[in-house]
């Protein structure tokens, strides 16, 4: 066993904790805006309320959900690691910082990273936690179930100007954070193709723009429309 | 031309390096280390210490010399070594900053020049073909697509400077290792140690205290040689693949 000890320490199996754990985030991303869409329907919430109940109580979803905290607490100590290890390995800085090419994302990624681990707990504050642990929540009955009115919670949040500006600028983070991140996961395990290469770069471009701009949407739309 | 030099000076009477002025006179058909060496020459006549620098064959092939020139390695013209950076590229009254390379890894020995002996004891890990020598092998004996052949020369072409470790935002030597395992591994007298050769000279590195690699991409762009990441991913790959397949 000591060999996979040895393989997660090393350089590369470091890398490739950052880029599994990064994908499967990139996965949990999709799923997490589809779901979100409903909010954007005119129904007083139900379609979302219903996908909440559904969310929170089915015994899949939940383990997936568990084992989506582990791998952004993985991806999280393994950045911070790595930024440490990464920081003492180039010891000093140069007088003149280098003017070249290279994307402004990809030598922040520790910062954007930071902000986006600010963003997620905001984010687990305003809805997971009191969603789990708070007893006082609005509740609403459809054909007679009572359920979490989850999409009042989101509607409260989301009518204060100061949570929506935070919102957009954590979404701003992340887009930076997959400009690079997308297509580097897949070059850290190895993936470089004449052929294939420049399809996950321009796939991992719209990928970083799309799906923020499709989170940015719900906050600005219910601001807007509430 | 007329320029203002200023060049990091560290050992003897600067113990903790600082960066000092110079003002030389070059002409712009001297290579930078020409030019360099003007102001040695200037400086010895003055009595002073001349700035410590590495060269070696100055035909860009050696990989000896060794410096960062405005936040650059080998200075700002890309696939050029400093040997072959010439003067024509600056003109009359320009201020040039001149440093070390910066990585843990490579400890400032003087002035300009590093201690690149780590590199040497990633080639020594397994950079290397053991088969007994004898005869040269006839030159077509062995079939090689040419395309393979193509790209392992492309690889082989890796000077080991270390300009790529010097522009890593993270003093990483995953380009150099990943050059120096592909140009053997590609090949078919290679190929047979290829995946434990990847084990030992990732260890070797890692050992060296270089950096982790994050896919900058800083030094592909300023790699004198234009060498490609592309060496980066087949090295992750026959890594993974040698540490979960060897027994």
């Amino acid at each position: 066993m000591k060999w996979i000890l040895q393989f997660f320490t090393s350089s590369i199996g470091q890398k490739i904790i950052m880029s599994l754990t990064g994908l499967f985030l990139i996965l949990f991303l999709t799923v997490h805006l589809i779901g979100n869409i409903s909010l954007l329907f005119q129904d007083g919430g139900a379609s979302f309320n219903a996908y909440t109940e559904f969310m929170g109580h089915n015994p899949v979803i939940q383990t997936v959900s568990k084992g989506n905290f582990l791998f952004i607490f993985l991806h999280a100590i393994q950045g911070i690691l790595l930024y440490f290890k990464n920081k003492s390995a180039k010891g000093s800085k140069y007088a003149v910082s280098p003017k070249n090419n290279v994307s402004w994302a990809s030598k922040n990624m520790a910062l954007l990273g930071t902000l986006i681990l600010a963003f997620i707990l905001m984010h687990l504050g305003h809805f997971w936690l009191r969603f789990k642990f708070f007893s006082d929540m609005p509740s609403i009955a459809y054909d007679g179930v009572e359920i979490l009115n989850a999409y009042e919670s989101v509607s409260i949040i989301f009518s204060n100007p100061i949570w929506v500006i935070c919102y957009l600028i954590g979404l701003v983070a992340l887009s930076f954070h997959l400009w690079h991140g997308f297509a580097s996961a897949f070059q850290t395990l190895g993936i470089n193709h004449k052929k294939y290469t420049p399809i996950l770069k321009g796939l991992g471009y719209g990928y970083a723009t799309l799906i923020p701009l499709g989170f940015a949407i719900i906050p600005l739309y219910m601001y807007f429309t509430n | 031309m007329k320029l203002t030099l200023k060049i990091w000076r560290e050992g003897g009477v600067y113990a903790n390096g600082k960066l000092e002025t110079y003002q030389v006179e070059a002409s712009e058909h001297m290579s930078f280390l020409e030019m360099l060496d003007v102001l040695n020459q200037q400086l010895i006549e003055e009595k002073k210490d001349p700035v410590a620098f590495d060269h070696d064959c100055r035909e860009g092939i050696c990989g000896s010399c060794s410096m960062v020139i405005d936040g650059r390695p080998h200075g700002p013209q890309t696939g050029t070594t400093t040997c072959q950076l010439h003067m024509r590229h600056y003109k009359n009254g320009d201020t040039i900053v001149v440093e070390p390379y910066r990585a843990k890894a490579f400890p400032v020995i003087k002035d300009l020049v590093v201690d690149r002996s780590a590199f040497d004891r990633v080639i020594q890990s397994g950079g290397y073909i053991s088969v007994n020598t004898g005869q040269a092998p006839d030159g077509n004996a062995i079939p090689i697509e040419g395309d393979t052949a193509a790209k392992s020369f492309d690889a082989a072409t890796c000077i080991g400077c270390g300009a790529c470790v010097a522009a890593c935002p993270n003093g990483s030597a995953m380009l150099f290792t990943s050059a120096k395992v592909s140009h053997l591994g590609l090949l078919p007298q290679g190929k047979v140690e290829h995946e434990r050769r990847s084990q030992k000279m990732v260890a070797q590195m890692d050992k060296e205290g270089f950096g982790m690699c994050s896919n900058v991409g800083a030094c592909e762009a300023e790699c004198p040689k234009e060498i490609s990441l592309e060496n980066i991913a087949r090295m992750n790959r026959s890594y993974i693949g040698s540490v979960f397949s060897s027994e």
